[in-house]
């Protein structure tokens, strides 16, 4: 017997705080503020930890029937929730991660005059995800992929009257659109060849089907266009330009949304649904090959930036690619373990981050800041365990995923496996780069008496800076006991038991993993991971340590390849270029002013001057009044009975 | 039963009430307050009135409901005949719930001669509805013209600057092409001796029709004409932006709520319903046209530099989608059709009413006069926002169940359409968000918007039950697709047995 888990009060609670403080919010304390978005954000952490309690007692995976939606014809799409394994990881990740950051932003954002506005925001956003995560069917699941997506827009362009933040916000959403586009082209393939898309039932059909090896066939072509979404969602090659912009929203968003929850949304889409590209041979590869190719791709551009959150971005970007890497060789639990570990040292990064740049007045550039260890040593702890378990350094957190991944992505093909581990190497390098810029050397900002500006634009700092200060507990706690995680939450893989416990998900290991002599090879290419990722750390020593004026004369030396990776490659000029430009003139040129103005009315209007001239005779009848023309009306109306009458008669 | 008893009534009840509210507001003084309420309270009243179609509606059932067929004049054959279904019902209703909504927006906003305005809308009510609810064609063709003439003074007498030039363009454009249908609907009486759509219907798909399969083809395109221009179809559409930029706010809402959705509701009544085969034949370069207008009316929506014309393009876009739903001749497909002339007039309606909010402060449409505005009027921008989520099919509010479902049809019916339509999913956002970004963020760019006042009551109580049915829409759909679904369904019934015929069933 499964009891009954009432899952649908995870959802809804945060719903709840969300409309309480948005309709209620302008006019209430900030502690009745902050009461409500802590509550039920909380509340519905408690409930998933209560289900995690009961977890052993359901017999899996658990539905839960709510209502119906969409009823047409023989198609429906109800509100229903499922729950397994793979869910459960989702749901605990989301709840904890997302409530440890609402309490963190209490101290953030304590200041803004919008603060009822960014726990509503911040508490839809919850609901979307955990929608998105609890869904028991495509559509339910698209509900929480385009929500997630509005609570992104919203954030990201908090501080609208910044001209740079409402630009990021709409472009986050219009270029989600696109990889949503091929999400929703994806469910109509679904639909028309399985009449459904409930996971259940759509997976059931698609079981016995025969893997795709032959050649690309139906299973290929969803898989591929599921896979369109996630890479506007999670941020994938060629989609990836808008999340580096999305750093214009408050520092807690890009920890909560662009780091830790909502771009992993691609993941955990491409991994439930891995029935599908499990069969899907092609897709799969499509997958892996732009989750290596990000990877490498963001982890390049990440060493050159100077803004810490934008190293932070390319280096979420970067991370992601290595979890489709791990989908798109068939390791869906390695990628959601992943997925779990980043969520822990992610969201710390940008916590702590954002620790410092409260810290500094609002100072982004990490070159005005240095030497900061000292003023802000609790910040400085946790920011050194999170960068050494994303830097893949045993035992934290970030070693265990990362090694998993790339031992299997080794399985797959060397390839595969040399790419991430020169990535590895280059996010070891720019997280340590970023570690002694910020924390080592001397402190080059400002003396932060006068902070007009970085209020202003960052909607924080009454402090009366004298020199950079530690945040208050209501951030450090929350910081700590993300790094607590980071330290330990990869033991959780030890013995392969986080693949044990998705087993049920994703069934068992791929056949040719286990094979003679693979204990070594395993151990061998963890030694030369982690060799690389010592390699980068001494690499950031020497250059921002040690010889300082080293970097500009790399720099110097190569400064055409510099230049193009400073400037991101390029790639959203040449987007502009090739796709946004040219879309607004043809509009404006060809089809409003030409076909619409010139073509069409012209057309229209010489055919009505014509007539007129014709029947210049019966001239009076265009008067252009409009009571004449009634009048005619009337006139015509009784030709036509007339006509009818004689009609009848005859 | 009480409620048989009213029945055959109720629908003479619901549309002609509005008519009566207009015959007495004639005789009543000029009191211009008292007109106000009184409009309000009558159409409020006609709303209420109306609920009693979807309540005691047998939802299951395809046919028409609440029918009355009695003779009128019996040379020529003129019956009295309403009725609705599950595709006409739901229309009966949004007319009914977009007037009073254009009572409320025009409270402030017209000042002269309210008496004129106020009469005008409420014949223009009766004339909507009557559109939907006749199942005569004579009768059908008598509202589907009464409609011009309220409409046509309204954008003559109380729009703006260019007022008569569209209004015109308007009267002479829909009236030329209605044409068309008259001569249309004649020859089928000729040849049947009866307006009665029902009869007229069965007739033809007995091929009891006499020299029908010679006629059918020029019959179809005499009706289509008259819809596409209505509704309006690339490239039949120049008219629309002309006449919504000068048409006051409340002759925009009926005009984008309700009047383009006569176009469609024609197109499935009719052209569908009396031609299944020849809709087949011509659904190919139909829906080719839709697509074209999904797309077109998108980009040129996204360059306007005019709000009413931005939102007016959106219209020709949106209305595609209705159009290519209707075309796919699938479940879904239609079911969508319908369901996006619901949402479109709920959200455009809305988007209407929140443009002209802005144009009583400012007297202007042009997006570049505006900027920053959510600074001050956060209730304004937050209503506004709500709006166009809608519009751009955020799921869980109306604009997305419509959108899918009629993408879902048209991919069913040929993937290539389905693609190429879905990129509105994309133009959508594109136009829409770009326009919001204009006006409410950033900086207040000029000084005189830094004091515009915040949405009045009048205008919540306006805009608001737009945003609360455009949720409601979105949670709940299966309250008006329970009983769209039997009806559709039955539209599709000759059109399932040619499929079985070719299967060999």
């Amino acid at each position: 017997m499964t009891p009954n888990l009432n899952l649908w009060l995870i959802p809804i609670l945060p719903l709840a705080g969300a409309a309480i403080n948005g309709f209620f919010g302008k006019k209430s304390s900030r502690t009745a503020v902050t009461t409500i978005g802590l509550v039920f954000p909380g509340a519905a952490f408690a409930w998933a930890l209560l289900v995690a309690w009961r977890f052993s007692s359901i017999s899996l995976p658990y539905q839960e029937y709510i209502a119906h939606w969409i009823r047409s014809g023989s198609f429906s799409a109800d509100f229903a929730l499922y729950l397994d394994q793979l869910s459960l990881v989702m749901l605990l990740v989301v709840t904890a991660v997302g409530f440890l950051i609402h309490i963190y932003s209490v101290g953030y954002m304590w200041d803004d005059p919008g603060y009822y506005r960014f726990f509503s925001y911040l508490n839809l956003f919850m609901f979307f995800m955990l929608t998105l995560v609890l869904a028991n069917n495509y559509l339910l699941m698209f509900i929480g992929w385009e929500g997630v997506g509005l609570a992104s827009y919203l954030l990201i362009g908090f501080w609208f009257t910044k001209d740079s933040a409402a630009s990021a916000g709409k472009k986050a959403f219009i270029v989600n659109r696109i990889g949503d586009f091929g999400f929703l082209i994806g469910l109509f393939l679904l639909i028309q060849h399985f009449g459904s898309l409930n996971f259940t039932q759509v997976f059931a059909q698609v079981q016995p089907l025969a893997p795709e090896t032959a050649g690309a066939g139906l299973l290929t072509a969803i898989g591929i266009l599921l896979m369109v979404g996630a890479c506007g969602k999670s941020a994938q090659i060629p989609l990836y330009v808008w999340l580096p912009d999305a750093m214009e929203g408050p520092t807690p968003v890009s920890a909560l949304i662009h780091a830790a929850t909502m771009v992993t949304a691609g993941v955990y889409m491409v991994s439930r649904s891995h029935m599908i590209f499990e069969r899907a041979p092609m897709a799969l590869t499509v997958v892996a090959v732009i989750g290596t190719l990000t990877a490498l791709f963001a982890a390049t551009i990440g060493v050159t930036q100077t803004d810490i959150k934008k190293v932070l971005a390319y280096s979420t970007v970067s991370q992601l690619g290595y979890m489709f890497m791990a989908c798109g060789v068939g390791a869906f639990s390695a990628g959601i373990f992943h997925l779990m570990t980043h969520a822990f040292f992610k969201g710390l990064l940008f916590l702590a981050a954002g620790s410092v740049i409260h810290a500094v007045g609002g100072e982004q550039d990490m070159r005005k800041m240095g030497g900061l260890k000292t003023y802000i040593p609790i910040t400085f702890t946790t920011m050194l365990i999170a960068t050494l378990a994303i830097s893949g350094i045993p035992p934290l957190a970030g070693f265990w995923s990362k090694d998993e991944i790339l031992w299997k992505a080794y399985q797959a093909s060397w390839a595969y496996w040399l790419i991430g581990a020169v990535t590895a190497l280059i996010t070891s390098f720019y997280m340590f780069r970023l570690l002694f810029m910020t924390f080592w050397g001397d402190y080059k900002g400002i003396q932060v008496d006068d902070h007009g500006q970085a209020h202003s634009t960052h909607g924080h700092g009454d402090h009366s800076h004298g020199a950079p200060h530690e945040s208050p507990m209501v951030m450090l706690v929350p910081l700590m006991i993300l790094a607590a995680l980071s330290l330990i939450g990869g033991f959780v893989g030890y013995h392969n038991g986080f693949e044990h416990f998705l087993a049920p998900v994703f069934g068992a290991e791929f056949p040719r993993s286990m094979t003679e002599g693979s204990g070594s090879t395993e151990l061998l290419l963890m030694g030369i991971s982690v060799l690389f990722s010592f390699a980068g750390l001494i690499l950031a020593y020497i250059l921002y340590v040690s010889k300082p004026e080293l970097p500009q004369k790399i720099a110097d030396a190569l400064n055409g390849f510099y230049q193009a990776v400073l400037n991101k490659y390029y790639v959203d000029e040449l987007y502009a270029k090739l796709f946004v430009k040219p879309v607004v003139d043809a509009s404006t040129n060809i089809l409003w002013q030409g076909v619409d103005r010139k073509v069409i009315d012209d057309s229209v209007n010489n055919t009505a001057d014509s007539a007129r001239q014709v029947s210049d005779e019966v001239r009076h009848m265009q008067s252009g009044n409009l009571r004449s023309y009634a009048g005619w009306i009337a006139a015509g109306s009784a030709l036509v009975i007339a006509y009818m009458i004689w009609m009848g008669v005859r | 039963m009480s409620t048989d008893n009213w029945s055959p009534y109720i629908l003479t009840f619901v549309t002609f009430a509005p008519l009566l509210g207009a015959l007495l507001l004639m005789v009543f003084p000029r009191r211009d307050r008292d007109i106000r309420i009184f409009a309000l309270v009558f159409t409020l009243l006609t709303f209420l009135l109306s609920l009693h179609l979807p309540v005691h509606f047998h939802r299951s059932l395809a046919g028409f409901q609440y029918e009355i067929d009695r003779g009128w004049i019996s040379t020529p054959n003129i019956h009295y005949h309403m009725g609705v279904d599950g595709i006409s019902l739901w229309l009966v209703v949004l007319t009914t719930f977009l007037t009073p909504l254009c009572v409320l927006i025009s409270w402030h906003s017209v000042h002269d001669r309210v008496k004129e305005f106020f009469i005008l809308l409420l014949v223009m009510e009766t004339a909507l509805i009557g559109v939907f609810t006749s199942l005569d064609l004579f009768l059908f063709y008598f509202f589907w013209e009464a409609t011009l003439i309220p409409m046509a003074l309204l954008i003559g007498v109380f729009g703006h600057e260019r007022k008569v030039y569209a209004a015109v363009k308007f009267f002479m454009y829909t009236m030329i092409a209605s044409v068309f249908m008259l001569a249309a609907i004649l020859w089928l009486y000729a040849h049947t001796g009866s307006f009665d759509f029902v009869l007229i219907r069965d007739q033809i798909a007995r091929g009891g029709v006499p020299n029908f399969p010679a006629a059918a083809q020029w019959l179809f395109l005499g009706f289509f004409l008259a819809f596409a221009v209505k509704v309006p179809l690339f490239p039949f559409h120049t008219w629309l932006p002309d006449a919504h930029v000068e048409a006051p706010t409340a002759g925009s809402v009926l005009l984008a709520g309700v009047l383009l959705k006569m176009g469609t509701y024609g197109m499935l009544r009719f052209n569908v319903g009396l031609f299944p085969e020849q809709a087949r034949r011509n659904a190919p370069w139909i829906m080719v046209l839709a697509l074209i207008g999904i797309i077109y009316g998108a980009l040129v929506a996204m360059v306007q530099p005019n709000m009413k014309k931005l939102i007016a393009y959106s219209s020709v876009s949106h209305l595609g989608f209705v159009v290519l739903g209707i075309f796919s001749f699938t479940q879904a497909g239609l079911n969508g059709a319908m369901f996006v002339m619901l949402a479109h007039g709920v959200s455009t309606g809305g988007l209407f009413m929140l443009a002209g909010i802005l144009h009583e402060r400012r007297h202007t449409y042009e997006i570049s006069e505006f900027g920053g505005l959510a600074s001050p009027m956060p209730i304004y921008a937050a209503s506004y926002l709500f709006i166009v989520l809608a519009s751009v099919g955020l799921p869980l509010l109306n604009g997305f169940i419509g959108e899918f479902l009629v993408l879902s049809g048209a991919f069913q019916a040929k993937p290539i359409y389905g693609v190429l339509a879905a990129t509105g999913v994309i133009w959508s956002a594109c136009y829409l968000l770009w326009m919001y970004q204009r006006v409410f963020f950033g900086q207040v760019t000029h000084d005189v918007n830094n004091s515009l006042h915040d949405l009045f009551a009048v205008e919540k109580a306006a805009v608001w039950p737009c945003a609360v049915a455009a949720l409601v829409m979105g949670v709940a759909p299966i309250l008006w697709l329970g009983a769209i679904d039997p009806a559709t369904q039955a539209v599709l019934q000759p059109f399932a047995q040619v499929v079985g015929k070719v299967v060999g069933q």
